[in-house]
């Protein structure tokens, strides 16, 4: 990367590389994904069984909530005090005999990863599985460099040995079932053969057994980590194999690639981010086993330990307020698992490391919306909001969308060309470094020059300013509706319609257009609007109402304006005290009320 | 250390400041680090009794082995769970929980050194004390002590035998906290080893040890 600090703004912007980008456009790639009927059978398997099972042991929890606001915003506070908390770890790894290393972005972590193993003069390592090291495509370089790289995880051992892809943060072999992955064995790993069966308890056993001797003989392992304590040094890996334990106990040199936003403050805060994690991950109470070391220990586990701090964008992220909060994210994939549309399209779809809703706002942030395809991710999600209210550390996902679909609309619009040009130069310096360091010819990438940038109004923006004219005003609204009739009287011998053109055909590719109603709604409440009225007093009867606030005239401010909704409130609950009282009464006068208290009466 | 430590270069350096400076001028709105508010549960309002109870629940949850013994029956229970495996036994632990049946090694090879992996992964068992265990999540804490030993003993051993005295019990995770010292490695176990990885169907035992059995003491 040619990023110089020269002191000018632009300059020290630096964004993300590696497997961050969406290389076709979502809406694509989700198109072929929705055909494949096992992946979609075992996903939806997969979110429904995990989903429950986290329901039930955060239901446990009475202090749920209070845990999610100490989470959010102990990383709130880990943001805002980045630089002075970085240098504080660095000095405690330092001064209990870990050595640290810097890497601006993927590039740089995969070089000094690799020079770090050369220079123990091997030529395999055994690997945790880690989304740090998935992002900046470790397992690649080191292959190019003829370094081999062997995954411990059962699920990132299926992906490997399956020259596959991870389709999910926490299970990322859940798109494989026990079938296809049995084949996988039988075929990659030396000695199985035809005993094999498909009981995962047996594919389990030929794992471990595989990996035994690499655990064994293996003198390098390299682990991401889920946290990092920056008044101690110490760091956290959360698994539940045992394969974790082996690669951080076993090996003599031990290099761990974290993000520099894994940090958290004190020791102390810990004891909420191991309640938040399992839970909303794996939907257990606790996960299996959980490793926490400082440096190097005497006579307990690796000799050398190498830390390598990872920026690769985040601090383009950490720069935006509206967006930053997705760097609160500690992967425990709970978004994923209730995202409807993850559900039906897969992790693959979303290209990058990251799938999900928090992937549709975390790529596009650490490389820019105008890298790549990147920007297709922010609308592959319905809004629906149900990613927010799982999210263990409260980050607003869905608003994060919305702000990055203004973002990428404002591109579109030649309004943000610098940020633009940077972005996709990322995009072709890191393809560039990456050829040269395995001597292959780079990939082609959207050459900055050559996006076509579209200042001319497209049909979408005539479109809206025509609908922002009409529905600004409620008179122009008003005259629009009287054109129903007219659509109504076009479409009903049709049943609706099943086409339209151009670029509102969009609309009609996936759905039908219904006959219009006989008339708007606003036509229907100028008729209808005063039986409210009616309704209240013949429910009411002569039943008094409680006064509605301290029996002044209502005022103007915020407060007067809750006393007044607090009198509503009073009003209803005498509305329903009034219609409890007539109907115990027996003296039901409308059919709802029968249904609704008909049991008491029986 | 030895002598052939890589360590970082100048231009890793250069990094580091670049990184700094870049994340400061991130942070140009400097935005303010919220007071974390701290409203969980901090401190058990639940007998100690009632608390053990939960710890033996969410063990057996897991799919570990729990027995309660006293000082009187431990060895015995030891001697049952052990049979005939050669275990090895960290230096620190008290020696009057082993009887005399039991097969044991100590963590020193031929050399005087402490044994290899490959050494380690020839042995049937281990046993070990703990530090603290968490009921609500039942979760043991091993903090590297001389009669936990070192990480290695509990994970290639196939077989983890674990004694968690009473008064090491606690109801909840800020209280267990409290009570570990990040100086030395932490090993946190919630049961044996396990992966959900194949179709969400749960197998114990992968690459840990594949059966933990817990003995309450007190």
């Amino acid at each position: 990367m040619t990023v110089v600090d020269l002191g000018m703004p632009g300059t020290r912007i630096a964004y993300g590389s590696g497997n961050l980008y969406e290389e076709t456009p979502f809406p694509e790639h989700a198109r072929s994904e929705l055909g494949n009927q096992q992946m979609r059978a075992n996903i939806g398997h997969a979110t429904h069984t995990i989903r429950a099972k986290r329901g039930r042991v955060v239901g446990e929890l009475p202090d749920w909530q209070d845990l999610r606001d100490a989470g959010s915003a102990i990383k709130q506070e880990v943001g805002a005090r980045l630089p002075e908390l970085l240098e504080q770890f660095e000095a405690n790894v330092t001064a209990r005999g870990g050595i640290v290393h810097w890497a601006r972005n993927a590039a740089e972590a995969n070089r000094i990863v690799t020079d770090l193993v050369r220079a123990k003069g091997v030529d395999e390592i055994i690997k945790v599985k880690s989304m740090a090291t998935q992002e900046i495509g470790l397992n690649e370089h080191l292959e190019g460099q003829g370094i081999k790289s062997h995954e411990t995880d059962l699920a990132e051992l299926i992906v490997q040995l399956g020259d596959d892809k991870p389709s999910h943060i926490l299970v990322p072999a859940i798109h494989k079932n026990r079938d296809e992955i049995r084949e996988i064995f039988s075929r990659r790993m030396p000695g199985t053969g035809k005993t094999l069966t498909n009981e995962p308890a047996v594919l389990a056993e030929a794992a471990r057994t595989y990996l035994r001797e690499k655990f064994l003989d293996t003198t390098v392992a390299v682990s991401g980590a889920n946290f990092g304590i920056a008044e101690s040094g110490t760091l956290t890996v959360v698994e539940s194999e045992g394969n974790g334990r082996m690669c951080l106990t076993l090996p003599k040199t031990l290099i761990t690639v974290m993000g520099i936003e894994k940090l958290l403050p004190r020791f102390a805060d810990l004891e909420v981010f191991t309640q938040l994690l399992p839970r909303s991950s794996t939907g257990e109470r606790m996960n299996p086993y959980t490793s926490m070391w400082t440096g190097v220990a005497e006579g307990d586990g690796p000799e050398e330990f190498h830390l390598v701090l990872l920026d690769n964008g985040r601090s383009a992220v950490l720069g935006d307020p509206d967006g930053r909060s997705a760097l609160h994210c500690i992967r425990c994939s709970a978004c994923l698992n209730v995202c409807p549309v993850y559900e039906h399209a897969g992790g693959h779809a979303y290209g990058s490391t990251y799938p999900g809703p928090i992937g549709a706002i975390l790529s596009p942030q650490l490389t820019g919306v105008a890298a790549e395809q990147n920007n297709s991710l922010p609308y592959a999600s319905s809004l629906c909001g149900r990613c927010y209210e799982v999210c263990p550390v409260k980050i607003d996902i869905p608003s994060i969308l919305v702000h990055l679909r203004d973002e990428d609309v404002r591109t579109k619009h030649g309004e943000r060309d610098d940020a633009a040009a940077q972005q996709r130069s990322t995009v072709s310096a890191a393809r560039e470094a990456e050829a040269a360091a395995t001597g292959a010819q780079p990939e082609p990438a959207e050459h900055p020059d050559r996006v076509k940038k579209s200042r001319v109004p497209s049909e979408m923006d005539v479109l809206m300013k025509g609908a922002g004219v009409v529905m600004s005003s409620g008179k122009r609204m008003a005259l629009a509706e009287k054109a129903l009739p007219l659509g109504r009287g076009a479409l009903k011998p049709f049943g609706g319609a099943k086409w339209l053109p151009g670029m509102v055909g969009g609309w009609t590719q996936e759905r039908d257009i219904p006959v219009p109603p006989s008339q708007s709604f606003r036509n229907w409440w100028r008729k209808h609007g005063e039986e409210t009225e009616q309704r209240v007093a013949r429910d009411l009867g002569s039943t008094a109402l409680a006064p509605s606030g301290p029996g002044e005239a209502p005022s103007s401010s915020l407060a007067g304006h809750i006393e007044e909704h607090a009198g509503w409130g009073a009003e209803a609950q005498a509305v329903i005290r009034a219609r409890a009282g007539q109907s115990s009464g027996g003296e039901s006068t409308k059919s709802s009320d029968a249904t609704s208290t008909g049991e008491e009466q029986a | 250390m030895s002598e052939n430590v890589t360590r970082p270069t100048d231009r890793e350096q250069d990094a580091k400041a670049a990184i700094l400076s870049r994340i400061r001028y991130a942070l140009r709105d400097e935005p303010a680090a919220p007071e974390v508010p701290r409203d969980y549960r901090r401190a058990s309002s639940l007998d100690h009794a009632e608390v053990v109870d939960m710890l033996e629940d969410r063990l057996v949850d897991y799919k570990a082995n729990v027995y309660r013994e006293t000082g009187e029956s431990l060895p015995q229970r030891v001697g049952q769970l052990l049979g005939e495996a050669v275990t090895i036994v960290p230096e620190g632990l008290d020696e009057s929980w082993i009887p005399d049946s039991v097969r044991t090694v100590r963590d020193r090879g031929d050399d005087g050194g402490p044994l290899t992996a490959r050494e380690l992964d020839g042995l049937g068992a281990v046993v070990t004390s703990s530090t603290v265990s968490c009921a609500e999540t039942g979760t043991i804490f091993l903090n590297s002590h001389p009669d936990e030993g070192r990480r290695a003993l509990s994970l290639v051993p196939d077989h983890h035998v674990c004694v968690v005295p009473l008064d090491s019990v606690v109801e909840l995770i800020p209280e267990a906290f409290e009570r570990v010292s990040h100086d030395r490695p932490i090993t946190m176990i919630s049961g044996p080893s396990a992966t959900s990885d194949i179709e969400l169907e749960r197998v114990e035992g992968v690459h840990g040890p594949r059966t933990l059995d817990v003995i309450l003491l007190g």
